[in-house]
């Protein structure tokens, strides 16, 4: 478990549980910072996954972020009040859309 | 060190080959580059896939029949050497039409197959937009999409597991892999051949030469030939999602794990493998005039390919007339064709002639004029 000297002002919910940021961390760099290690289930075996990379290269930190799937969490730069999920499965397409 | 039989080239075709000998009990030895050299299999899209293949030439037609019937116990083989799924379907494929003049062109080319000899290589037919969709419930089709026409025989696989389990079946068949070394040479000697590479020198008593586009190099010192050009193929990937596209397409296929490929192109001349914008967009655009839902999917990775070409198109075999027991092999189809490798193909070359249903693959066609 990392420990931060200054945890931040920003506010975020993790399966509705919230967490703290700093300005400037990505979704996944926050989430690690609060000992939160997966995001998602592969839909290939079911096993967990979540940021590894953290480069954008590697696509294991995907979440749902304000209900859109498949965010790369490690690319995406926390905002208050984001409302981050566990994604669980493939993500499906809105046939006809 | 002594071999029955050295296979030069570790890609889809070499080893392939070379998996065939090792398991009918020859000592084979297969001699490869490294991550770094070509790979056709990078850029293979994994269709085994029969349509319009041989048009002017019925042999590649029956060829490809052949690999095909073939195909179902093959995979099964593959997959208890690896251990592991190789994605193997046979499900048929689909070639997506957008607008009447597609339609209509891939009618045609359905239609001088039927009417060359021997027929085409698997069964083929023309449908229509409703039985499409009714082949594709979960799928919403774009207004362009006209029809399709559909072999229900062919199947799809995954070409780097396949690839990965021809190593596993050859190694476990008592195969030698020496990887790392570029082969400069082959000297025939006495009633079989030095083959010396950058790391040691081999003999064998038989040398297949199976490097793609590293064959015009080495094929000539022994009397072969098989006149190849590098062609460029670039390939996208979605994200993985929940499957919607049950049947395989040329262009777009969902493969079991969810994810969606779509590609490739067909870029002449070209040696680097980078991909290009302009490309990629091209093709995920068309796929998307296919599957509008497509345009929502995240592509996850993009990449090229180098893969070798023929001049007709057709793949090439060839044995040494000046110094049997040498031979050439090449294609463009290495996954079509992989189960026609390791069976009818490895099983000639070991009695030292070639398959019969090969003699029309011969590269002297490419000194006849065309009629």
């Amino acid at each position: 478990m990392l420990t931060r000297p200054d945890d931040g002002k920003l506010t975020f919910t993790y399966d509705g549980r919230a967490v703290r940021a700093r300005t400037g961390d990505s979704i996944a760099a926050a989430l690690l910072a609060a000992g939160i290690q997966v995001t998602r289930a592969t839909p290939v075996s079911g096993a967990s996954r979540g940021p590894y990379c953290m480069m954008g290269a590697c696509f294991e930190c995907l979440a749902v972020v304000d209900g859109r799937p498949s965010v790369q969490t490690c690319m995406t730069e926390v905002r208050d009040g984001m409302r981050v999920e566990r994604q669980d499965g493939a993500r499906g397409l809105a046939v006809g859309a | 060190m002594s071999y029955d039989v050295a296979v030069i080239g570790g890609g889809m075709v070499g080893t392939a080959i070379a998996y065939g000998c090792a398991t009918r009990g020859a000592r084979t030895v297969l001699l490869d580059q490294g991550d770094l050299s070509l790979r056709a299999a990078r850029a293979n899209a994994g269709l085994i896939y029969s349509q319009g293949k041989g048009e002017g030439l019925p042999a590649y037609a029956a060829w490809t029949r052949r690999s095909i019937d073939l195909w179902p116990d093959f995979a099964a083989m593959m997959e208890a050497a690896s251990g592991r799924s190789i994605g193997f379907r046979q499900r048929g494929v689909i070639a997506y039409c957008l607008g009447h003049a597609e339609l209509e062109t891939r009618r045609a080319l359905l239609h001088r197959m039927h009417n060359q000899s021997g027929g085409p290589a698997a069964p083929v037919h023309v449908i229509d937009r409703r039985e499409l969709e009714a082949m594709l419930p979960d799928a919403t089709l774009g207004p362009r999409v006209v029809g399709a026409t559909y072999s229900p025989r062919d199947c799809d696989v995954n070409a780097l597991p396949l690839l990965r389990a021809l190593y596993a079946g050859f190694l476990q068949a008592e195969g030698v892999h020496l990887p790392e070394c570029t082969v400069g040479r082959i000297a025939p000697v006495g009633t079989g051949f030095a083959i010396t590479s950058d790391r040691d020198t081999v003999h064998a008593g038989k040398v297949v030469v199976a490097c793609g586009l590293g064959i015009p190099a080495l094929a000539p010192g022994v009397g072969l030939r098989a006149p190849v050009r590098p062609v460029r193929g670039q390939m996208i990937v979605t994200e993985r999602l929940t499957p919607f596209l049950p049947i395989p397409g040329s262009g777009v296929r969902q493969i079991h794990e969810g994810v969606v490929q779509i590609g490739t192109t067909t870029e002449e001349g070209l040696t680097t493998p980078a991909t290009t914008v302009g490309d990629l967009a091209r093709m995920a655009a068309r796929a998307v005039k296919v599957i509008p839902a497509l345009a929502q999917a995240r592509l996850v990775r993009s990449w090229a390919g180098i893969r070798p070409m023929t001049p007709d198109g057709c793949p090439i075999y060839q044995q040494s007339p000046e110094h049997p027991g040498a031979f050439v092999a090449v294609c463009h189809s290495g996954v079509t064709l992989c189960a026609a490798h390791t069976g009818p193909l490895a099983e000639a070359i070991l009695a030292g002639t070639l398959p019969a249903d090969v003699s029309d693959l011969h590269p002297d066609r490419f000194d006849a004029h065309a009629t």
